[in-house]
């Protein structure tokens, strides 16, 4: 197959576009779409400070890197979470980070382009910070029961929100891309979560007060997307999964959904693209409740109900 | 011809197209791109003898 701007031969057939392209084109159409989703969704402007949820996977460095190299003001945050069995996960996605600050490729290399500073990584170590890692704090608060995953997402959310605001960053950007927006949507879908699909959006306002506005600038690529533009600019990112994603939910309906995409092409493209035009719409307005908030008493940070948030709580944080 | 993906190692016949390939070792081409001889290819590309061949996972990360 050959690339349709240029004849060589192509990286990537997107069947849901009708387009072949190979690598340089690949590169260039990537950091338009990048653009183009970051202007329609008026996600921010080169004026702004923009954090980048950084895990050391290909969507998150995708991200870093595109931004970079298109000119935004992108630092990242990598979260140390303390997984590192059966296999050394987060030690080697913390490399994966540093790596890619440190080579440099993220540079444009236009010779009329100014030189770019060198982003910051801010790196939250959980288990110096907090006295656990995240396996070790779900096993003393599930007794060992079920994944880490709940205690994982509350603790990165908590971070990310709170380093953000601390830095003065004017928004936070996360790479999830369209398989991870469909796989959500989808669950929410078959059991009618009116509340949740009502909150997903490409952009989640800075709506209150000590909540930073968190964008997605990757929403309308799919995986395979993500993954091409990280193989093609070089970028060494963490290949495993992990370990305690293997076999979860949102695998398997990523794993449903493909076979979907695989017989119809743009089925993924369409079931997102049309629940976001009947959001517009106003589709789920009536469930897009205003939940009052309280400052954590010990935290300050926003939580729904009165005293410490679900963070301290779980952390065990006293005044 | 041996195909390599996630650290296992598959046998296919050879001359077949690489998404062909893909799907008679049970998996979906969605979910994977084909890298031969260290060159990101689209799966239409026809798969020779001798040919290294890597499957990419494009879920990762967590």
């Amino acid at each position: 197959m050959r690339c349709r701007k240029c004849g060589e031969r192509a990286v990537i057939n997107m069947r849901h576009h009708k387009l072949a392209l190979c690598g340089e084109h690949y590169v260039e159409w990537f950091a338009a779409q990048t653009e183009r989703a970051i202007e329609k969704y008026a996600m921010f402007s080169r004026e702004e400070r923009v954090l980048v949820a950084v895990s050391g996977g290909k969507d998150s460095l995708a991200l870093w890197d595109v931004l970079l190299r298109l000119g935004y003001q992108a630092d990242g945050l990598y979260i140390a979470l303390g997984i590192n069995a059966p296999i050394p996960y987060s030690d080697v996605s913390l490399e994966k980070a540093q790596k890619f600050v440190a080579n440099g490729n993220w540079r444009v290399t236009k010779e009329d382009a100014l030189p770019a500073p060198r982003p910051t990584l801010h790196v939250v170590d959980i288990a110096a910070t907090y006295g656990k890692t995240i396996p070790e704090i779900a096993r003393a608060k599930m007794r060992g029961q079920g994944r880490p995953c709940a205690a994982c997402g509350l603790t990165k959310r908590y971070v990310m929100n709170r380093l953000a605001l601390e830095q003065g960053y004017a928004v936070l950007a996360t790479g999830h891309n369209l398989d991870d927006e469909i796989a959500v949507l989808f669950q929410n879908t078959l059991h009618w979560q009116m509340g949740y699909l009502a909150r997903q959006a490409p952009v989640l306002p800075a709506s209150r007060e000590g909540l930073v506005k968190k964008v997605k600038p990757l929403c309308r690529f799919y995986e395979r997307e993500t993954a091409t533009y990280a193989l093609v600019r070089g970028i060494d990112y963490i290949y495993d999964e992990c370990p305690h994603a293997t076999g979860n939910l949102t695998n398997f309906y990523k794993t449903l959904l493909n076979q979907l995409e695989t017989e119809s092409p743009g089925a993924k493209l369409s079931f997102y693209l049309e629940f976001l035009r009947a959001r517009d719409e106003g589709a789920f307005e009536a469930f897009n409740r205003t939940e009052e908030l309280h400052a954590c008493e010990v935290c300050g940070q926003p939580t729904s109900a009165p005293g410490r948030c679900a963070f301290c709580r779980m952390w065990d944080v006293s005044r | 011809m041996r195909i390599t993906y996630r650290d296992k190692q598959y046998e296919t016949k050879p001359n077949i197209t690489a998404r062909d390939a893909i799907k008679k070792i049970g998996l979906n081409p969605e979910a994977v791109l084909v890298v031969v001889n260290g060159k990101l290819v689209t799966d239409d590309v026809v798969l020779r003898e001798g040919d290294e061949v890597k499957l990419v996972a494009v879920v990762s990360g967590g």
